[in-house]
């Protein structure tokens, strides 16, 4: 009897054991991934650094090894201020409209109303628009002649606006559009936190006497904070990204004024012949979104501890 | 809640809804209208014509870019969800450090902008005779959109597929691939659906890498067709719109039909995140 089991515990054990060694045998099935990945963008990536530190035109078989030369340019250029400022706009300031306002749309999108379905269907709808098309669109509604915005202005007996050519404008419309389209994904993600609080706490709370103000404050915003994280980075690596729209809307004009980074790399490349200087706008917008989307990070991460 | 509150809260709700609807209204209108019209485009038109649909869809050559919208989104939503599920799977399942690490490299990748990489991307890509191919679209938008898929379904796989089926699984004998394609992707389905609609709109929509690396007129997608039309008929708006908004029906579609996967599966992703 003993010995049977003894039998089958042995067998058993084999069996686990061709199981572990199953398991570490599987790293092969994320090879084609991490091939493509390495391929198409960590090589990429890794060479444009290299690109970087050359004169090349991007056409040419000849490039020539100038260090640091391609820096130097790149931070005496008056137009990379002007960028990487549109570019912070851009990042920053559609960041903080989409967590506001996206935030004021779940809350009110929390509560048991009518058209709750409706609302929250047109809100998301533009996130599956494609940004391009996105941005004329919206040139239908800025454009200086038979634009539905200059309609309005004119019904009310004002001069009509050029708002997308008037530089000191158009980089705001930009955070406007880009908003618009995309606080949608913020309010589903403060959506899904909403719905995970407790109702508990409110009721409490209730009982304590707490205001409504005082229960958003010291209960909904502190367990929101993980939905807070989340919505701060992608809108911040998707706003700093910025291109699609700009090519559409404004086309990085009038001269430079609205260019994001991404734009002036598109320019640089393809009507400048400019390569090297291409590369080294793409290090710096690289380790600038990195750098950004990771202190903004460690510092929501922060607040969660707290909270 | 009070029923007053309610109602005001309602009607809130709705005058918002209207707000966000203001761009979809503007583009209807102008592209219903005839050129000839210069009524105010908040005005839809009293009369009813497709002639800017068929004129447009002659004119921007719209047959030849549905096709190679439709070729790429399918291509590389194919490759995302076989590659990318079989990527996850061993690293949602081996702890060891390397997992670890290749884990969180397919993250970190998900910071880098694509256009960052454009320089020496192009190159490799003519090295490669790649330019003005299909293929090419499809490996980028796969590539580029892998590091999500791995996430989403490294999430799912570690909060809901049982291990111990697995286990049974392999006591059986079942080996690695038959254990993962019968019995393990069956059961992530769910996150199949969401990955396969998010990635096909980012796909679909996709210009970044279209207007580089599909210059030729025969593999031009949607997004770059629509951007030369728009070029070519600056003063012909009514046009621009109707080709706008066949571009984005197909989308649309597919969104109010399968309207809860996008929402659970963002929700899941970042309670999970």
């Amino acid at each position: 009897m003993s010995e049977l089991i003894n039998k089958q515990n042995s067998t058993m054990s084999k069996k686990r054991r061709k199981i572990s060694k199953d398991e570490s045998s599987l790293w092969w099935m994320y090879i084609p991934a991490f091939t493509a990945v390495s391929l198409f963008i960590i090589y990429p990536f890794l060479n444009g650094i290299q690109i970087s530190f050359t004169d090349w035109d991007g056409f040419s078989q000849d490039s020539n090894w100038i260090g640091l030369d391609q820096y130097k340019r790149l931070f005496s250029d008056p137009l990379t201020w002007l960028v990487v400022r549109n570019t912070l706009l851009y990042g920053v300031g559609s960041t903080f409209l989409q967590l506001t306002i996206g935030l004021l749309y779940a809350l009110l999108l929390n509560r048991s109303i009518k058209f709750k379905a409706l609302t929250r269907t047109i809100i998301y709808l533009p996130v599956i628009i494609s940004p391009l098309i996105m941005g004329y669109i919206w040139v239908f509604f800025f454009a200086y002649q038979g634009g539905a915005l200059n309609d309005v202005i004119m019904w009310l007996g004002f001069d009509p606006v050029n708002a997308l050519g008037n530089p000191s404008v158009n980089p705001w419309i930009i955070v406007l559009v880009n908003t618009y389209q995309f606080v949608g994904i913020s309010m589903i993600i403060y959506l899904a936190g909403l719905q995970g609080i407790s109702k508990d706490y409110y009721e409490a709370a209730d009982i304590d006497g707490a205001s409504a103000f005082q229960q958003f404050k010291k209960i909904t915003l502190p367990l929101l904070m993980p939905s807070i994280t989340i919505n701060v980075v992608l809108n911040l690596i998707g706003g700093l990204k910025l291109f699609d729209v700009i090519v559409s809307l404004t086309g990085g004009g009038p001269g430079n004024a609205s260019q994001s980074m991404s734009t002036f790399m598109y320019t640089l490349y393809f009507r400048r012949e400019d390569a090297g200087y291409a590369a080294t706008q793409g290090v710096l917008m690289t380790f600038m979104i990195l750098a950004i989307s990771l202190i903004a990070l460690i510092y929501f991460k922060r607040k969660e501890v707290e909270a | 809640m009070k029923t007053t509150t309610k109602w005001l809260l309602s009607i809130l709700a709705l005058i918002i809804s209207l707000i966000h609807f203001i761009p979809f209204y503007i583009l209807m209108t102008t592209a219903f209208k005839d050129r000839t019209d210069f009524s105010s485009r908040w005005l839809f038109p009293d009369y009813v014509s497709f002639a800017n649909f068929f004129d447009a869809w002659e004119r921007a050559n719209l047959t030849n870019a549905f096709m190679n919208s439709i070729i790429i989104t399918v291509g590389a939503a194919v490759l995302l969800i076989f590659f990318g599920s079989m990527a996850a799977y061993p690293l949602a399942r081996v702890k060891s450090k390397v997992n670890q690490f290749i884990f969180g490299l397919f993250v970190a990748i998900m910071v880098i902008p694509p256009l960052a990489a454009l320089v020496p991307l192009y190159n490799l890509v003519v090295q490669m005779g790649l330019i003005n191919t299909h293929a090419i679209a499809i490996l980028n938008n796969f590539a580029s959109f892998l590091p999500l898929t791995i996430f989403l379904y490294a999430g799912f796989i570690k909060s809901t597929i049982p291990k111990e089926l697995e286990e049974a699984a392999r006591i059986d004998g079942a080996g690695t691939v038959t254990l993962f394609f019968r019995i393990v992707f069956p059961l992530l389905k769910p996150i199949t659906a969401t990955i396969l609609i998010i990635s096909s709109v980012y796909i679909w929509n996709d210009y970044q890498f279209a207007i580089f690396f599909l210059q030729d007129s025969s593999v031009h997608t949607l997004t770059v067709t629509l951007s030369n039309f728009f070029g070519e008929n600056q003063n012909n708006l009514n046009l621009v719109a109707a080709a706008a908004l066949m571009a984005s029906l197909p989308m649309i579609i597919v969104f109010l039909f399968l309207q809860k996967h996008f929402v659970s599966g963002l929700s899941s992703g970042a309670v999970k995140g």
